[in-house]
């Protein structure tokens, strides 16, 4: 079986045992391939961070070679953490990276980039971006935002786009090209799942709901790819329009 | 005069017995701005040093096993950041007290580490009312006194003058790190508890090194 985990496995550092435990079963749904290893509570399973557990997650999560990336909790998660590494054998301590990461979503955006077998830097990188997730929109994404809400028609449509086109069958669809460096990772998928949510339309993205951030980041769209959005409702134009014309601004990350 | 692995042994000891006499003040102090446990965590973890070290089959030969022994035991049994934050701390001052015999210019290289572990573990500077604000006047006080010819347990005493002063200083500030950085300006006008148990670590280690003398 050890040989069949992703070179990148992740370890998750909470101050709850059951909360650990939670995130690791969250984000293994969408990673299987991923040993994800949890390190909640104390000792006695009380609230609190473990220094010896951490420890053995650790040795777990590095054996037979792989790389580890911790996602933490609170403060206290992060310092046992570090402490632990500091203690650790040079040469596993040289294969693992804590994160700078919201719990949750850092640890399914992790494991996600995990599970395509990609390196410790980029499920790192992954597990970072996640922490833009929740935060306010930067200055750069509002003003593409309101420059497209502004008009009255879609945004002008760049090569390879088309506007939202009425189907036979009473549904919008429309294609629209992927700009940001990162693709669909954890923060797009949610901006879209927000920007959506007020619409009365039923909306997909390459045929899965794009009213979920775990669906979206499952389709793994990267940079360059063209997505297919449909839209049923009596607001699917207008929801596949302003779609369009995010995912072609590329969420303010261009 | 110089200090050695059984004066560190009586300073760990003396820490033990100070931070469980003081554990209802710093649960208190600890409860004004954070989450209560900082008391009770510190009279565990050091309870568990003693413990190992009553289990030992002979005494440590050096001030740096002694401190180590001290940074595995908090790490593994203090919850909260305090076990990480003193953990290393202990952990940078016994890779600094390896000989077997501390001079002043030793006190001060212990101190040194233990203020550089506890800045890289919390990162955390001087004013945001944490640790750091009792061990970088005492560090600096410790300075001083070896600058001026003071005999080891003159530069503990120094250390712990500035720990307290240091100590103080926490009163009127705002946190800006750790749990009491989630109230903001309502965290002034409360002593830090961090601060606090440093003082007190500081003033066992001038009361072990002054009975050595």
């Amino acid at each position: 079986m050890g040989e069949q985990w992703a070179p990148v496995a992740l370890v998750l550092v909470s101050h709850s045992r059951a909360l650990a435990e939670g995130a690791a079963q969250v984000a293994g749904q969408m990673a299987p391939g991923v040993l994800i290893v949890p390190a909640g509570g104390t000792d006695d399973g009380g609230l609190g961070t473990s220094f010896d557990r951490v420890e053995a997650a650790l040795q777990d999560a590095t054996a037979a070679g792989r790389s580890a990336v911790v996602v933490a909790d609170l403060g206290s998660a992060v310092l046992t953490s570090e402490s632990v590494l500091e203690v650790a054998d040079p040469d596993v301590a040289a294969r693992v990276r804590v994160a700078d990461a919201p719990f949750v979503e850092g640890a399914v955006a992790a494991a996600v980039t995990a599970h395509g077998k990609a390196d410790l830097a980029t499920v790192l990188a992954s597990a970072q971006a996640a922490g833009a997730t929740f935060a306010v929109l930067p200055a750069s994404a509002r003003a593409a935002v309101g420059a497209v809400a502004g008009v009255a028609s879609p945004a002008p449509a760049p090569e390879a786009a088309t506007g939202p086109v009425a189907a036979d069958d009473g549904s919008v669809r429309a294609t629209a090209v992927l700009r940001n460096p990162l693709g669909l990772h954890a923060r797009p998928a949610a901006l879209i799942v927000r920007m959506l949510a007020p619409y009365d339309a039923k909306v997909q993205v390459d045929g899965v709901n794009a009213a979920s951030v775990l669906d979206l980041m499952k389709l793994g769209a990267v940079k360059g790819d063209v997505l297919t959005i449909t839209a049923q409702g009596p607001q699917a134009s207008e929801a596949v329009g302003r779609l369009v014309a995010d995912v072609e601004a590329g969420f303010g990350e261009v | 005069m110089t200090l050695d692995a059984a004066w560190a042994v009586d300073w760990v000891r003396r820490s033990a017995a100070t931070v469980t006499e003081h554990r209802d003040e710093l649960v208190e102090l600890d409860r004004q701005i954070g989450d209560g446990d900082h008391g009770e965590n510190l009279t565990r973890g050091f309870r568990a040093v003693v413990t190992k070290l009553d289990g030992l089959d002979a005494p440590p030969a050096t001030v740096g096993e002694v401190l180590r022994l001290v940074a595995t035991t908090l790490m593994s049994t203090v919850g909260g950041a305090a076990g990480p934050l003193y953990g290393t701390a202990y952990l940078r001052a016994s890779k600094s007290g390896s000989a077997t015999e501390l001079g002043p210019d030793g006190v001060v290289a212990l101190l040194e580490a233990a203020l550089d572990g506890i800045v890289t573990r919390g990162k955390a500077g001087v004013g945001e009312k944490t640790m750091v604000d009792a061990w970088t006047p005492a560090v600096a006080a410790a300075v001083e006194a070896a600058d001026h010819g003071a005999p080891p347990s003159q530069v503990f005493a120094a250390a712990a003058r500035g720990a307290h002063e240091g100590a103080m200083s926490t009163v009127p500030l705002v946190a800006t790190k750790g749990r009491a950085s989630y109230l903001g300006e309502r965290s002034a006008g409360h002593l830090d508890p961090g601060a606090r148990s440093s003082e007190l670590i500081l003033i066992a280690a001038a009361e072990a090194a002054a009975d050595a003398d």
